[in-house]
């Protein structure tokens, strides 16, 4: 059984169709990057696999584990593994990033019949997690995200992952904004996150992030559907190229049985 | 989504202090005329001094219009159909607990406030009020030891006429407003504090309103003096039984701090807000007022208002004192079809002088909150500074914010500041916190728990425990 399996999903927003036949399979321990120019969907994807219900699927089916994911709600996903690292990561005024993690992380557990962590508890974890992301135990004492520069809100993203501890990591485009040591910093505690038995997927605009966390497979997105899957090396020839690369190409949907061969 | 169905089944949850105990109660006849006030004041067996203060309110009050300025609705209050004084009966003044009605008591523990237990709850004193008049007060040997008075309003009456006698209505005077004005002709009891010159009151004081007898309206007078270099934090808090007709509770409190003093005054206000129609509730309005009166004293209101169906309230401060502070942090959460018009004033008049304003307003279901300011600088007020705050969260689609400062500075070396924000309880936020797996319904209380915090740090500890409490069981709010 896969972890991950999308079939030919269609979905959209207000009647507009944004995501038009996605076909992707992934397993435990691998890496998946998703590339592609803005507006291609791939954001959409990544909310969508963790349960934004701004969309509405049309067509098609995920399968998550071999469940339904998509009937699943946000926190059932969360319980069962499914983490998403936010483009935008929400600031969530007055609240403790300390209690706000915990918080998660008990009612987690609860769920899966685990016992929870007290403080002590906690802060021990915390910590020993801070150091893969580079952080201060300081942040640990700040709101969550708030006033936070864009390199900490990422690395925040990080260190809940790594608190979490879920299957399926999806980062949705960690790497953007980002000067070239907060990247490094980013990518050091993503590869620390690579597991056998847990499998990320990137979404990332640009290739730089894949120098340095390097992909088992890369997909293209384009117009709502992956256009075209292969190596590292798929990713280079698109830094080369340009996204208007792509648009060059023919219609996709023909070009998936070529790329098959 | 489970979204609406999980905050709808906060929403109607029933109000936990919804009970009537049945105690016989001494009432004046219902309606209002000068017999009533006179028979108010011999039940009370008052000096003439409180008799004619009274009456001169009540003539003045005969002159007075109801305010319609406030952006709030509600049916017209008949004021003839009031019974204006009820208190339990009893035998003879009580000396122990173990003199009060057992029912009372029992009502005081269905709330989580056993008298007994508080006795020994380290530094809080009690002067419970019921109804009209209060029925048991503690700790008063050791406040005594140091010289801090601290009684019924009934009792300082009696007690220190002069005191009295002195302070009553110098903040807030007998001609200042509809309802405080009625309050000064009808009120039926309420504290006294006094906090001599140089005294630190050596414990939180505390007084526990509750609304009982049917149809009684309320009037609660309380009155705190802290002399120069004095200090007492106070609390307030109240919770009312479930009715089915709108109770009227027009209350006037006054704070006096001369010379360097300190006084700190805390509310949680739990009324009865109604039920999810919007039938009942209490009609809160409430006249609070400080006077900084000496120079460097500092007077700070801080209040969690989660219940009545109209709230009306507008604590302040008279910075009169050079140096003198004035502060206000307030969390008011309107829900199903609550409303509330409140806010605070600072009025500058001593030099160097500051004023804090954090106000939170919270709207969930078809709530309707207000925030009304007034910020005024005088001209002598030289070198002051106010820093206002001001943040509105909407929970849902169908409530509402409102946002109303008024600014005035008369000189031009002092300055205010006003920040005001208006956030919807993101769907960001609540995606977030769900796709960490916490639920949406923790997720909303977290939320609303971090939007407050500011202000509840400023409560007393065991305040702002019961505060967070009272915000998650009032958060009735429906995410639209």
């Amino acid at each position: 059984m896969h972890l991950l399996e999308i079939r030919n999903l269609h979905a959209g927003v207000d009647g507009k169709e944004i995501l038009r036949g996605v076909n992707l399979t992934i397993d435990p321990g691998e890496v998946h990057a998703i590339m592609g120019p803005n507006g291609s969907g791939k954001s959409t994807l990544a909310q969508l696999l963790a349960g934004r219900d701004t969309y509405s699927v049309s067509e098609g089916q995920v399968l998550y584990q071999g469940e339904d994911l998509l009937s699943m709600s946000p926190e059932d996903r969360a319980v069962a593994g499914v983490f998403l690292a936010f483009q935008y990561p929400v600031e969530i005024p007055g609240v403790g990033n300390m209690y706000f993690m915990r918080t998660a992380l008990n009612a987690i557990r609860r769920r899966r019949g685990l016992e929870e962590l007290d403080a002590m508890d906690f802060l021990a974890l915390a910590k020993e997690k801070l150091k893969l992301v580079e952080m201060d135990q300081k942040f640990m004492n700040r709101s969550v995200n708030e006033g936070f520069s864009g390199g900490e809100k990422k690395r925040n993203e990080i260190l809940q992952l790594a608190v979490l501890d879920p299957k399926l990591a999806i980062l949705d485009e960690t790497d953007s904004g980002l000067d070239i040591d907060a990247l490094k910093i980013i990518a050091n505690g993503v590869n620390g996150q690579r597991r056998p038995d847990r499998a990320m997927l990137l979404i990332t605009h640009y290739q730089r992030l894949l120098n340095y966390v390097v992909p088992d497979r890369v997909h293209v997105m384009a117009d709502g559907r992956i256009a075209r899957s292969g190596d590292r090396q798929l990713a280079m020839e698109l830094e080369q190229k340009g996204y208007a690369w792509l648009e060059q190409q023919p219609d996709p949907t023909s070009r998936r049985g070529a790329v098959a061969q | 989504m489970t979204t609406t169905n999980e905050v709808r089944k906060l929403t109607e949850r029933e109000y936990e202090h919804g009970f009537v105990t049945a105690v016989d109660e001494d009432t004046v006849p219902r309606g209002l005329t000068e017999e009533t006030i006179r028979a108010i004041s011999a039940k009370k067996n008052e000096p003439q001094f409180m008799l004619d203060w009274r009456l001169k309110a009540f003539r003045h009050w005969l002159t007075m219009k109801e305010p319609t300025w406030q952006n709030v609705r509600y049916p017209p209050i008949d004021y003839q159909d009031i019974i204006y004084y009820s208190a339990p009966k009893r035998k003879a003044a009580l000396k122990s607990l173990d003199e009060v009605d057992p029912e009372i008591l029992k009502t005081y523990a269905k709330l989580g406030i056993p008298l007994e237990e508080q006795k020994m709850l380290a530094g809080v004193a009690v002067d419970a009020v019921f109804d009209s008049v209060s029925v048991a007060t503690t700790f008063k040997e050791k406040l005594a030891e140091k010289g801090v008075l601290f009684c019924s309003f009934s009792e300082a009456v009696q007690k220190y006429p002069e005191l009295v006698k002195k302070y009553l209505g110098s903040v807030v005077p007998y001609s200042d407003n509809f309802f405080a004005t009625l309050n000064s002709a009808v009120f039926s009891d309420g504290s006294f504090c006094f906090v001599p010159k140089g005294v630190r009151c050596p414990m939180e004081l505390s007084t526990y309103f509750r609304i009982n007898a049917a149809d009684t309206g309320q009037f609660e007078r309380t009155l705190i003096v802290a002399e120069d270099g004095a200090y007492v934090s106070y609390l307030e808090g109240c919770t009312a039984p479930m009715r089915d007709k709108n109770q009227l509770h027009a209350a006037v409190v006054e704070l006096v701090a001369l010379e360097g003093a300190q006084i700190k005054y805390s509310t949680v206000q739990n009324w009865y807000p109604g039920d999810a129609q919007g039938r009942g509730g209490i009609y809160n309005f409430v006249t609070k007022r400080g006077r900084c009166q000496g120079a460097n004293s500092k007077i700070s209101w801080t209040q969690v208002e989660t219940g009545s169906a109209i709230t009306w309230k507008y604590p302040s401060v008279i910075l009169q004192g050079d140096n003198a502070v004035g502060e206000f942090y307030s969390v008011a959460l309107t829900n199903n079809y609550q409303q509330a018009d409140t806010g605070t004033k600072m009025i500058h008049m001593g030099k160097n002088t500051r004023s804090t304003i954090i106000s939170k307003g919270i709207s969930a279901g078809h709530g309707q909150n207000t925030y009304r300011g007034l910020v005024k600088i005088l001209k002598g007020a030289a070198n002051s500074r106010n820093y206002t705050q001001c943040d509105s969260l909407l929970l849902g689609s169908t409530c509402g914010a409102h946002t109303m400062p008024y600014i005035e500075v008369r000189n031009r070396s002092s300055r205010a500041e006003h920040e005001a924000s208006t956030s919807k309880i993101g769907e960001d936020q609540l995606f977030y916190c769900r796709q960490r797996g916490i639920s949406e319904e923790d997720a909303v209380t977290m939320i609303v728990n971090g939007f407050c915090r500011q202000v509840f740090k400023e409560l007393p500890m065991e305040f702002a425990v019961e505060a967070q409490k009272l915000l998650s069981v009032s958060l009735e709010g429906s995410v639209g």
